[in-house]
């Protein structure tokens, strides 16, 4: 099917999406996000009212999705492999008149396979181009121009669509017992549903507005949920901080979206538009990477990377269920599928070909080294498994930043599954011991819970990256990814990232080593609560039977090429060729060979790190333990104790690397304190004191003319006029007697007289 | 009724209410069912004739002024009667009508102390005549009086019924904004006798404001349009308020009662930036274009300090009003960049802000009313108190921090993005900083408005109020009124459609104009979508 | 002719009229006074109108006299109520138009 070919031949041109014509669910892909909304509303208004108090509904919605999001996968199967668009002529038929706006169409030639990404892949034969289906409807005129709204279906929305329902679905049914009498239960519900809709809605967007839009709306119910005990300050303070924190990154979001909005989508928010302008040329590289950096720091906050990270272990205050469906396995990782989406932009604008350093790798090893180091102080299990979570974001965005584009968005699939278990592992302990403090109230919990440990333990070592779990293979596609294992003959790639590599083998030691100790903390030893513990319910273990199934095997479906079967295998890269697209909304990247030398060493690497821990948990001291009779959570002459040093690297992490600190006391207190109590003193004394001023001037100005001018002059001079007047009239009035007979008597003597003076006159 | 309305329908608009306060007059004062009943019912037969003006309207002609009514008034003067509705003026139109019923209808048990429903009532309705007129006259005059007429019943409004320091505050409010209007007035005159004939080159003498929007400051030389500008800067900016004329904002709002302050947030500050939109900038695009980095300066300076100043506050309502000037700072810095999108924002912003603060001040004063106190540091716990009220709260904080799906987003956004690329003529890299600035404003929104919502909001109810029988939750007059407020905040939250699409054939329609006149116009000529 | 006569009688009872009008005190005689004066008058009118053959003298004559019996009604009602209200018709007390 050498569609390119045939293609470029007839100088035709290549759509790279379609709106209609292809299978009916993916045409109706809307429909998913669609039922958790509507069931959001029915919660909130009817919830109380219902028998099971809303959460059926929720339940429902999101079972339906799931059918939808399955069928929805199975027709783009179908679409990708089968799908044949027409050519340009045709193309044109397709766009109906008025409400579908017309597909990008981008000329053949600017896309037409250069480099290796069509060719290479599955050795020689042509990657068949991926069509996306599109389709949107009128949201806004601005300007003039009418901006869309619409649904982006491709490999990338299609496994979002998948993996966010599964895991919301899985959590749904293990919250009914969780959060089993809680006093807002079916406000937790409503939550969730509108969560669920809101992340759909996310990754279906067809525009990088609509993708903001999801975005924020992802992070209120993050804020919900974790403010959702909100009657005690540290709940609620863990929720502003979580979305404060994200505000700060979204000024990035913001920005980066507008830069992008003038300059590669030349006045479009449309992914398909701006992608493929990048990928095409011709959009200024300055502009790009401004965007992309500032577009880092919205990953930075939405996905906890350094330095940014501090509001996802404060976010554990939330339901243990919401920390597995937000803070693990779906909004966290919306930071990862934004850059995803928009990849031309951080491929070009970073230019992350043929580089060994960028902003985004560089972020992505450090956290997940640094977040790895911190999670071996917690005592908090969830804290630990957030700070574990914070890493694994680490490996992806240094995926993306080197990239390994199908590795990071496989390892967002498979750390889905793995660290959702973790976290429904470790609330279903805590629904036991009633805390989530390893150290005072766990311990030799495998006794009681059988159950538990053991999907929790395939889920660890799946997060470990053992063979043959699923993060072994999806980490070590990333290390494979960084291309920097040149010393070794290699693995293609990108470039040469060589730091990153490094810093991903140390990231798969310390992961195996805070697991291990996890595990022996939590279930090995004795027990240190109070009370007996007890297995959980039948809801709470088959969620986690499900994801450890996940965690076990869905590392199967993107084995590498030529791994056993050799090349051509249908069994290779399906992931990527399922996900990955081959259009010209998608930057040329190339793909690193797969190494066995290099899975041989980061494997031993990770054992390494599980068998330190190992050595110093299970038989130091546990072998203390024993001798002492006591339960003991670290070894009294341990490095710690021994070693300022090491001492003070302890304090380091104990703190968090103080940005907590830098970040509550410096700089929201110097904020709200000094400066916001300066604007406030600035606003009463000097603009408000300024008008104040004025008006007291005014009145003292007023009072001088008054006092002085107007009284004494202009006054003065009306009031000598009236009083002349007056004495005139008083003069005249004597003559008015009131007597008839005296005005009588003036009016002859007046006739007489002027009798008289006619007499005189006429005489004359 | 097409006949009617396309001869009276504006007319009718104005003064239905103005007649009802004359059938309230003469009504003793002690029928207070019935006074109440009369002014909702002018209310809403108001609201019907605006919707049936929204019917009739045509909206693929909504550049153009329709329902256009020209009547000789004062012929000494050549002004003239003239009032005309086009999509600028139709959202301002529609979010005032539906104000006022909704302000009547919370007054229903909320008569504020002294209490005489009577007159309370009456200079509702002649706010209303004030505030409809302003929007729809198009003679600078008959502007001029309009906003005038609002400032009377307002003042009454606050140095009657308002709180403690009402006199102070009342007479502020008073002073201030005349003050404003007399520098106004002055650049109204001189635009009288300076105006010309863009063609001709005659003088116009004329108020017309289509004619002077036409003639787009031709023949005025350039110095003098910027002496013209600044005074109309000032008449309008101390309504808006600008930063730093805003001080009279925080203390008319405090102490004003309830419905005062929804009415003052909700509409009359939009006067303000009504007239940079419709008279300041399309009359004068020359000097605007001067003058718009410093409107946009002080725009930032005003979100920037305003949200400062939030968080330095402990009364409720003090910090509601000190939001307003952060939030009518992303307005003007989207009337400032002079595009069609900056254009729309600030309409989209100045409906969302009327919407989202008037729903503000209505919790706020249905907060005072149960709790007798605004004080954020003994509030607490609304949600287990007043759980209904609570969520309003909360909704409403939401879509005032710029939440998309809310309503506020739409004005906030574009306006950023807007900021990006200003007209030509601007310089880009200021107004690229001060979207930046812009945008370390929303952190401040979030940070301000989340901190009250958690300390009134959340935590457990102080112990002060614990046994008080007087705090109930939402009753069903608050409902009545509150309901098309908030879901309208939902639904342009979702459909900014609604409102885009109406404004944005004005909005292009007035800035085109401005384009093919006079001298700075041409610097405007590209609209701001990137491709100038 | 005797005009002469008829003119200086008139004269005469004129003059008696004003005297009377000006001097006394009583409402009623002020009110006589003036009937004096108009008979004065009509006197006049008819000697001159009997000098001139003219009828118009009489005319005039008759009609002063129709207008001074309603003045006189007029009066006479005046000088009543003054007495109902101040029991006495002295004019010298009547100063409410003073000024």
């Amino acid at each position: 099917m050498n569609f390119l070919l045939l293609a470029a031949e007839n100088a035709t041109q290549l759509p790279l999406a379609v709106s209609n014509g292809t299978n009916w669910f993916l045409e109706h892909a809307w429909i998913v996000p669609l039922l958790p909304a509507v069931s959001f509303v029915i919660i909130l208004f009817f919830g109380k009212r219902m028998p099971r108090k809303g959460a059926e509904v929720g339940v429902a919605a999101v079972a339906l999705a799931f059918v939808f999001a399955v069928l929805t996968g199975v027709a783009w199967i179908n679409h990708r492999d089968n799908y044949t668009p027409p050519a340009a002529s045709e193309s044109a038929l397709v766009i109906d008149g008025g409400e579908i706006a017309p597909d990008q169409v981008v000329p053949a030639a600017e896309e037409a396979p250069t480099k290796g990404e069509v060719v290479t892949e599955g050795g020689g034969e042509a990657e068949q181009p991926t069509v996306a289906i599109h389709k949107s409807t009128t949201w806004l005129r601005n300007g003039g121009v009418a901006f869309d709204a619409g649904i982006l279906v491709d490999g990338l929305s299609v496994l979002m669509l998948f993996m966010v329902t599964l895991v919301s679905l899985l959590v749904h049914i293990y919250s009914t017992d969780y959060v089993a009498g809680d006093r807002r239960y079916t406000h937790f519900f409503a939550f969730l549903s509108l969560f669920t809709a809101a992340m759909l809605f996310f990754v279906l967007s067809d525009n990088i507005l609509q993708m903001i839009v999801g975005w924020e709306l992802v992070g209120v119910c993050s804020f919900v949920l974790i403010g959702h005990w909100w009657e005690e300050k540290a709940n609620s303070d863990a929720a502003m901080k979580a979305f404060i924190t994200n505000r700060v990154g979204d000024i990035g979001l913001l920005v980066g979206v507008i830069i992008l909005f003038f300059t590669a989508g030349n006045g479009s928010f449309d992914i398909l538009t701006i992608n493929s302008n990048i990928v095409s040329g011709g959009v200024s590289h300055t502009a790009l990477i401004v965007a992309a950096m500032s577009l880092t720091a919205a990953v930075m906050s939405k996905s906890g990377q350094f330095v940014l990270h501090t509001w996802l272990p404060d976010a554990m205050a939330g339901p243990t269920p919401v920390s597995a469906l937000i803070h693990a396995a779906t909004m966290v990782v919306a930071g990862i599928y934004m850059v995803a989406r928009l990849y031309p932009v951080f491929f070009e604008g970073m230019q992350i070909g043929g580089s060994s350093i960028n902003l985004l790798a560089v972020v992505g090893a450090v956290t997940l080294v640094l977040a790895g180091l911190v999670a071996f102080v917690q005592s908090d299990i969830k804290k630990v498994l957030a700070y574990s979570t914070i890493s694994q974001l680490g490996y992806m965005v240094m995926a993306l930043g080197v990239g390994a584009w199908t590795a990071a968005i496989f390892h967002l699939f498979t750390h889905a599954f793995f660290k959702a278990c973790l976290f429904l592992g470790a609330g279903s302990t805590s629904h036991a011991v009633h805390s989530f403090d390893m150290k005072k109230d766990m311990g030799g919990l495998r006794r009681w819970m059988p159950h538990t440990y053991l999907t929790f333990v395939v889920a660890s070592l799946a997060l470990a990256g053992i063979f043959p779990l699923a993060g072994f293979w999806s980490k070590d596609e990333i290390l494979s990814g960084t291309g920097g294992w040149g010393l070794f003959g290699g693995t293609g790639g990108n470039g040469a990232y060589t730091f990153m590599l490094a810093m991903g083998i140390l990231g798969a030691a310390l992961t195996g080593a805070y697991m291990t100790r996890v595990i022996y903390l939590t279930f090995h030893g004795e027990f240190r609560g109070h009370g007996t513990p007890h297995e959980s319910g039948r809801l709470i273990l088959v969620p986690l039977y499900v994801l450890a199934g996940f965690a076990l095997l869905a590392g199967l479906i993107n084995l590498p090429v030529g791994f056993i079967t050799g090349n051509n295998s249908s069994w290779q890269e399906r992931f990527g060729h399922y996900v990955q697209p081959v259009a010209g909304y998608f930057p040329d990247i190339a793909q690193a060979t797969p190494s066995y030398s290099l899975a041989i060493v980061s494997s031993f690497v990770a054992f390494a790190g599980i068998g330190y821990a190992f050595w110093y948990y299970f038989v130091k001291l546990d072998r203390l333990a024993r001798a002492t009779g006591e339960s003991l959570t670290e070894l009294p002459d341990g490095l710690v104790a021994n070693s300022a040093v090491a001492r003070a690297g302890h304090t380091l992490l104990v703190q968090k690397y103080y940005l907590d600190h830098l970040y509550t006391d410096i700089i929201v207190g110097t904020t709200k304190g000094v400066i916001a109590r300066a604007a406030n003193w600035t606003n009463q004394n000097v603009i408000d004191g300024a008008v104040n001023l004025a008006g007291r001037w005014s009145v003292k100005v007023g009072r001088f003319t008054y006092d002085r001018i107007d009284q004494p002059l202009v006054d003065g001079l009306a009031n000598a006029t009236g009083r002349a007047s007056n004495s005139l009239g008083d003069g005249f009035r004597v003559v008015q007697t009131g007597k008839v007979q005296q005005y009588a008597a003036l009016l002859f003597a007046a006739a007489a007289l002027l009798g008289g003076a006619l007499v005189v006159v006429l005489s004359l | 009724m097409t006949d009617f309305l396309n001869t009276w329908g504006l007319t009718a608009v104005i003064f239905v209410p103005l007649i009802g306060a004359a059938v309230m007059m003469l009504i003793p004062e002690r029928e207070e069912e019935t006074h109440k009943l009369i002014a909702l019912l002018t209310s809403l037969l108001t609201l019907g004739f605006v919707a049936a003006l929204m019917i009739e309207f045509d909206y693929g002609d909504a550049g153009t002024m329709q329902f256009v009514q020209d009547k000789g008034w004062i012929d000494v003067i050549n002004s003239r009667y003239i009032l005309g509705l086009d999509g600028i003026s139709i959202p301002l139109l529609a979010l005032t009508v539906l104000i006022v019923p909704s302000v009547i209808v919370y007054s229903w048990h909320h008569i504020p102390h002294p209490g005489n429903a009577k007159a309370f009532l009456i200079l509702n309705l002649i706010l209303e005549t004030g505030m409809v007129g302003t929007f729809l006259a198009q003679d600078l005059i008959l502007f001029f009086l309009f906003f005038e007429v609002v400032l009377l019943p307002m003042f009454f409004m606050i140095a009657v019924w308002g709180g403690e320091d009402r006199r102070y505050a009342s007479l502020k409010f008073f002073l201030y904004t005349l003050f404003g209007s007399a520098l106004m007035l002055l650049g109204f005159l001189a635009l009288f006798f300076l105006a010309k004939d863009p063609v001709t080159g005659a003088a116009l003498h004329t108020f017309d404001m289509r004619a002077l929007t036409a003639s787009a400051g031709s023949g005025i030389v350039h110095s003098t349009q910027l002496w013209i500008f600044a005074a109309m800067f000032i008449g309008f900016g101390v309504k808006v308020p600008i930063f730093p004329f805003h001080t009279w904002l925080p203390d008319a709002h405090t102490q004003a009662p309830t419905q005062g302050s929804v009415i003052l947030a909700a509409v009359l500050l939009k006067l303000g930036t009504y007239g940079f939109l419709r008279i300041a900038i399309p009359i004068l695009p020359g000097a605007a274009t001067t003058w718009a980095p410093w409107i946009g300066l002080v725009a930032v300076i005003g979100i920037i300090y305003g949200g400062l100043a939030c968080l330095a506050q402990t009364d409720m309502k003090r910090l509601i009003a000190f939001s307003s000037v952060a939030h009518m700072g992303f307005v003007m810095l989207a009337i400032a960049t002079m595009t069609p999108f900056g254009f729309n924002a600030a309409i989209y912003g100045m409906v969302a802000h009327g919407l989202i603060t008037g729903m503000l001040f209505f919790v706020a004063g249905s907060v005072k009313e149960r709790f007798h106190t605004l004080d954020i540091k003994r509030l607490g716990g609304l949600l287990i108190s007043v759980p209904k009220l609570g969520w309003i709260l909360g909704i409403v904080t939401m879509a005032s921090l710029g939440l998309p799906g809310l309503a506020g987003f739409w004005g906030e956004f574009p306006a950023i993005l807007a900021a990006y690329n200003p007209a030509n003529g601007l310089s880009p890299s200021i107004f690229r900083t001060f979207m930046v600035i812009a945008a370390l404003g929303t952190v401040l929104a979030a940070g301000y408005l989340l901190w009250l919502y958690q300390r009134v909001g959340m935590g457990e109810p102080s112990e002060e109020f614990a046994a008080d029988p007087g705090i109930t939750d939402v009753n069903t007059r608050e409902w009545l009124a509150w309901t098309p407020l908030l879901a309208l905040i939902v639904v342009f939250g979702f459909l900014p459609g609604l409102i885009f699409n109406v404004t944005d054939p004005a909005v292009v329609q007035i800035l085109d104009n401005c384009l093919q006149n006079a001298d700075g116009c041409t610097a405007v000529a590209q609209s701001a979508l990137g491709r100038g | 002719m005797l005009l002469n006569q008829f003119l200086l009688l008139a004269a005469v009872l004129f003059c008696i009229g004003v005297y009377g009008v000006l001097v006394r005190r009583n409402g009623m005689l002020v009110l006589m006074s003036i009937e004096i004066i108009l008979n004065a008058v009509n006197i006049n009118l008819v000697a001159f109108g009997a000098l001139t053959d003219n009828v118009g003298g009489e005319v005039f004559a008759l009609f002063a006299i129709a207008v001074a019996a309603a003045e006189v009604g007029i009066g006479l009602a005046i000088v009543l109520l003054m007495y109902r209200n101040r029991r006495s018709i002295d004019l010298s007390e009547a100063d409410l138009l003073k000024g």
